[in-house]
């Protein structure tokens, strides 16, 4: 692998400096939503390459190898992409409609990058499924997405919630509580075939 | 901006217009200022390609008028603002008293004008509809399914918002759309609250009981908020009838033919020979034969009800 170019403009570069610096600022962000604290950094520097890895990345894993019908790959990955993205923009629109001094684009960045959360649970729950089936599994799935839907919300909440008028705080995370819930829905009644 | 409990209506497009007409105001100061300029330097040559030029530019405008007008009337997102403008213990009060029919029917009651309470409530009935197909080995495509809970939940409450608008329109009531969408927007709490518990408990005693208790008591309310907002015997018959049977009757399909949508779609996809422990005893009877796919749903809502109210 070559190594990242120290100048750009140069023949025969294949890692340029630019790609280098925006997935270390993707790195920086996805630490962020896994430690979250009170800070702007997705919220300043805000870039949709986060949600869009996690996007594919979930869509991909909630497709079924499934032997019957083979038009189902297609369908899936489209349905998940579709109900992310739409979510993201339905609640975006809502906070601003309720007064949040947020922008589009910020909103659906953090939107997206607490995503991450039930992604790694998603892996997990692919991990677990490896195992053999019943109730033990299924409690152990459950508990796994309980947990990881709890720091979805968490980690969203306190990049958002600065965003909105102190007393409506409530109104604009209910609907967050609703996708993650949605998502979490999806990983937790997935199973292979 | 205060929720406007009047029957104008038309704020929506007052507030289009206006903004439409500012913004033209600004382009037509700015093409007047620079056609000035353009005329003084071409002189009397420049005269004939002038006309024609103001006589394109005129269309063009026209054009760009009609075009810019629907733009900003359904793209500007700060047309919807008023109707969100609320506080949680206002959605919270809203909640409550949509369980609760006011008896006093002389006088049109109040309707607050919102729109965040009925959109969140059609939202987390589309959740606990997915919620309802909680199986935990049964394969499922999600997929449809979604789209299927969304369609439903937000045809219920639009298609059935614009009928019931249309027929106060009929019977003189005094109601606007807006109104309308928050009214039905708010009586769906009922259901999501019924959808909830007997999702969880699969007890069919439990469910009638329900149906009729809480689906009895928001369409009640409803039903006297537009008695309270309608005049003569049968326009109010006709009106709350309606909305009565449509309210009560989507509830138990939500219950009953949600259900057989899920099967249907399982028997279509899986085929009919599945290990019967790989399925989830459901409390409809799997008797049916397998229903081939939304089109033939009705048939099976009603072979699903038959079988139903045959077992009791």
């Amino acid at each position: 692998m070559a190594k990242a170019a120290e100048s750009s403009g140069e023949p025969g570069t294949t890692w340029p400096r630019p790609l280098m610096r925006d997935l270390k600022a993707v790195g920086k962000k996805f630490m962020h939503v896994l430690y979250p604290r009170k800070s702007n950094t997705l919220l300043r520097d805000w870039d949709l390459w986060g949600p869009l890895i996690l996007c594919v990345t979930l869509a991909l894993m909630l497709q079924r190898s499934s032997v019957d019908s083979e038009k189902d790959g297609g369908p899936q990955f489209a349905e998940v992409f579709v109900i992310v993205w739409f979510g993201a923009v339905t609640i975006t629109l809502n906070s601003k409609l309720l007064g949040g001094n947020i922008s589009f684009f910020q909103s659906l960045c953090v939107l997206g990058y607490c995503i991450l959360p039930l992604t790694v649970a998603m892996l997990v729950c692919r991990l677990v499924l490896l195992a053999e089936q019943g109730p033990i599994n299924f409690m152990v799935r459950l508990f796994v997405v309980i947990v990881m839907f709890a720091w979805s919300i968490v980690a969203s909440t306190a990049f958002l919630a600065d965003s909105q008028p102190p007393n409506r705080k409530a109104l604009a995370i209910y609907p967050v509580f609703l996708f993650y819930f949605v998502i979490s829905w999806m990983i937790l009644t997935f199973t292979p075939q | 901006m205060e929720n406007m409990d009047d029957t104008s209506g038309s704020s929506f497009e007052d507030m289009g217009e206006l903004h439409q007409r500012l913004r033209e105001e600004e382009v037509h100061a700015d093409a007047a200022a620079a056609e000035e300029e353009d005329g003084e330097f071409l002189g009397m040559k420049g005269f004939k390609g002038q006309l024609s030029r103001q006589v394109a530019d005129q269309m063009w405008q026209a054009g760009k008028r009609q075009a810019s007008r629907a733009f900003s009337l359904y793209a500007n997102i700060d047309i919807l603002r008023p109707y969100f403008d609320v506080e949680p213990a206002q959605v919270r009060s809203r909640l409550l008293e949509s369980m609760i029919p006011i008896k006093m029917v002389n006088f049109p009651q109040k309707i607050a004008g919102e729109l965040y309470g009925p959109l969140m409530l059609v939202f987390t009935l589309v959740a606990i509809l997915l919620h309802g197909m909680k199986t935990s080995d049964t394969i499922i495509r999600e997929g449809t399914l979604m789209g299927t809970a969304i369609g439903t939940c937000f045809g219920y409450w639009l298609g059935v918002s614009s009928f019931i608008y249309f027929l106060a329109y009929l019977c003189n009531a005094q109601i606007t759309m807006l109104q309308m969408l928050a009214l039905l927007g708010y009586g769906l709490f009922g259901h999501c609250i019924v959808l909830f518990i007997t999702y969880n408990i699969h007890l069919h005693a439990l469910f009638y009981l329900f149906w009729l208790l809480v689906g009895g008591l928001s369409t009640l309310r409803m039903v006297a908020v537009l008695v309270s907002r309608t005049v003569g015997p049968t326009q109010r018959l006709l009106l709350c009838g309606t909305l009565a049977a449509l309210h009560m009757l989507f509830l138990l399909y939500l219950h009953f033919a949600y259900h057989k949508v899920v099967e249907g779609i399982l028997d279509t996809l899986e085929g009919p020979n599945i290990p019967p422990m790989q399925r989830v005893p459901r409390d409809i009877p799997a008797a049916l034969p397998a229903a081939r796919l939304p089109a033939t749903v009705l048939n099976a809502t009603a072979k699903a009800v038959m079988v139903t109210l045959q077992s009791h």
